[in-house]
């Protein structure tokens, strides 16, 4: 018995052009059985960042609300808004401090830093367990479903996507992986991240 | 050391038997000329032989190396997640299967065939194993014909599972694993057998075998009676093979439905388990089985109907 595949479930993000998508299946389970088609996973962090947190339910719930604290403080101190660069690193520290005894979580983030010229440029990023970052520039995945999401996303993915075709990609990325994945599923949520808006969907996946 | 020192004697029963099947292999074709025995082998033969690995205890060893649930991560995977059942009433018998076959947490097909037609009278059903299941059945079936072409009657449904159960009984501790359903029509009417690998077979009204076994029975436990019209088994067969399917992450995809009657059995249909969910077995978007989906629908029904004043 994994404790990373005890309660299932799958995140992935992905960079298009001045915008990011990040997506998650809504299955909770307790092994095999299923509990809830309604479990969230990705929370937003900012106006303009989002975190996804696959792995065993009770560290979503616990590190969701350590984030939710320790960027309130930072917030608080440096009297702005914490930057995707900055989140990925306090993520990533975060999870170091319980080298010994992990969060059973890999984290998934996406989001739009601001530039030096003033505009935005597309950010996603990922970790382990144990807070090793993975800067990609296209695309990251997480969860029991990874390996299935990795061979969609190199198959569908491609530079330079506008909003909605990165929703259109990410989405059947997302659904067609979790199908083959008996831990994930019953639903999916995706974000799409735009420089003055986001769009949140919910999507009807296969129910078994 | 005594099984190769037999390999080499030219006397004793051994040798005799030898001498014997190669001269049954020798008239008409050689098996090679079929390119495959297809793993019955020549009837002529007898039961069909095996190569057994060379341990000094070959069960012993299978056991160490097949999947089992004191080893999950065992070299020779089998296919273990399913839903099966298989009841009795008024009407006949109704079969109904899901179609996952999952290798660990990863869906290796959703289009897997777990009803075996061993003959137009007779059904089995397919859960853990999926090659044991299939050859063992296909080779009752061809056993159930030969008995037919003896006795000049069709074999009973009891004395089918029957010859199944003693001849899995006979690899015990092998490493053969399967929990089968035998159903069918004979003389007596309707019949359900639940036959397994360990030896077990049960005569019965109502059986549910798989991960999704627990699921399939609450629904098929609050739902039936003997006095069932065709419509509502088959409705009931469906309902339950969804509710597994829904629930067990090792069940789903789609659900194939049978009907045995006294003229032999019929296929019903193949029904996408999350079709079923959100429409439900007909055409009417929003008929689905799922909670939510009827709890709209109920809600919907309940709405106070506007009056044009």
């Amino acid at each position: 018995m994994s404790i990373m595949e005890y309660n299932g479930g799958s995140v992935i993000a992905m960079v298009g052009k001045d915008c990011v998508a990040i997506a998650s299946d809504l299955r909770l389970g307790n092994q095999a059985l299923g509990i809830s088609s309604n479990f969230q996973k990705i929370f937003p962090v900012t106006d303009r960042i989002y975190l996804g947190l696959p792995g065993l339910a009770t560290d979503v719930t616990t590190l969701r609300e350590t984030f939710r604290y320790r960027v309130n403080m930072y917030t608080i101190k440096e009297e702005r808004e914490i930057e995707p660069e900055t989140f990925a690193h306090l993520v990533s520290s975060t999870l170091y401090e319980r080298r010994f005894g992990p969060y059973f979580i890999e984290p998934v983030m996406a989001g739009l830093s601001k530039s030096a010229t003033g505009g935005y440029k597309p950010f996603i990023a990922a970790t382990d367990l144990i807070g090793c970052l993975n800067f990609a520039k296209d695309f990251v995945v997480a969860g029991t479903a990874s390996s299935k999401l990795y061979g969609v996303a190199e198959g569908l993915w491609e530079p330079d996507l506008d909003a909605d075709q990165l929703f259109e990609t990410i989405s059947q990325t997302i659904m067609n992986a979790v199908d083959r994945d008996a831990y994930s599923g019953w639903g999916v949520i995706v974000h799409v991240i735009e420089k003055d808006k986001v769009t949140s969907r919910t999507l009807k996946g296969r129910m078994d | 050391m005594n099984s190769i020192a037999n390999r080499f004697t030219t006397t004793g029963p051994i040798s005799e038997l030898r001498k014997a099947q190669s001269h049954v292999e020798d008239d008409e074709f050689a098996d090679s000329a079929w390119g495959s025995e297809a793993g019955f082998g020549s009837l002529a033969k007898g039961v069909p032989n095996f190569t057994v690995p060379s341990v000094p205890d070959p069960s012993a060893f299978l056991r160490l190396h097949t999947d089992d649930f004191a080893d999950p991560n065992c070299r020779i995977k089998i296919q273990h997640g399913t839903t099966t059942l298989a009841f009795r009433f008024q009407g006949g018998v109704i079969v109904a299967v899901d179609s996952r076959a999952t290798a660990g947490s990863y869906v290796a097909s959703g289009t897997v065939k777990k009803v075996i037609e061993i003959n137009p009278y007779l059904l089995g059903t397919m859960a853990g194993g999926a090659a044991d299941c299939q050859y063992w059945e296909t080779y009752l079936g061809i056993h159930c014909r030969l008995h037919e072409l003896r006795n000049r009657e069709r074999i009973s449904v009891s004395a089918a599972s029957k010859y199944l159960s003693n001849l899995v009984y006979s690899y015990k501790g092998m490493g053969l694993s399967m929990g089968t359903m035998i159903c069918g029509w004979d003389k007596t009417g309707p019949a359900v057998f639940y036959v397994d690998s360990d030896g077990t077979r049960l005569k019965g009204d109502l059986f549910s075998v798989g991960s999704g076994s627990t699921f399939a029975y609450g629904v098929l436990d609050q739902g039936y009676r003997w006095d069932l019209t065709d419509e509502e088994a088959q409705e009931l067969g469906r309902r339950s093979i969804y509710a597994a399917g829904h629930r067990d992450a090792f069940s789903g995809n789609t659900c194939n439905l049978y009907h045995v009657k006294e003229d032999g059995w019929k296929f019903i249909g193949n029904y996408d388990i999350s079709k079923l969910h959100y429409d439900g077995p007909g055409e009417t978007p929003g008929a689905g089985y799922g909670y939510d989906i009827r709890i709209e629908r109920n809600a919907a029904a309940a709405a106070p109907i506007a009056v044009p004043s």
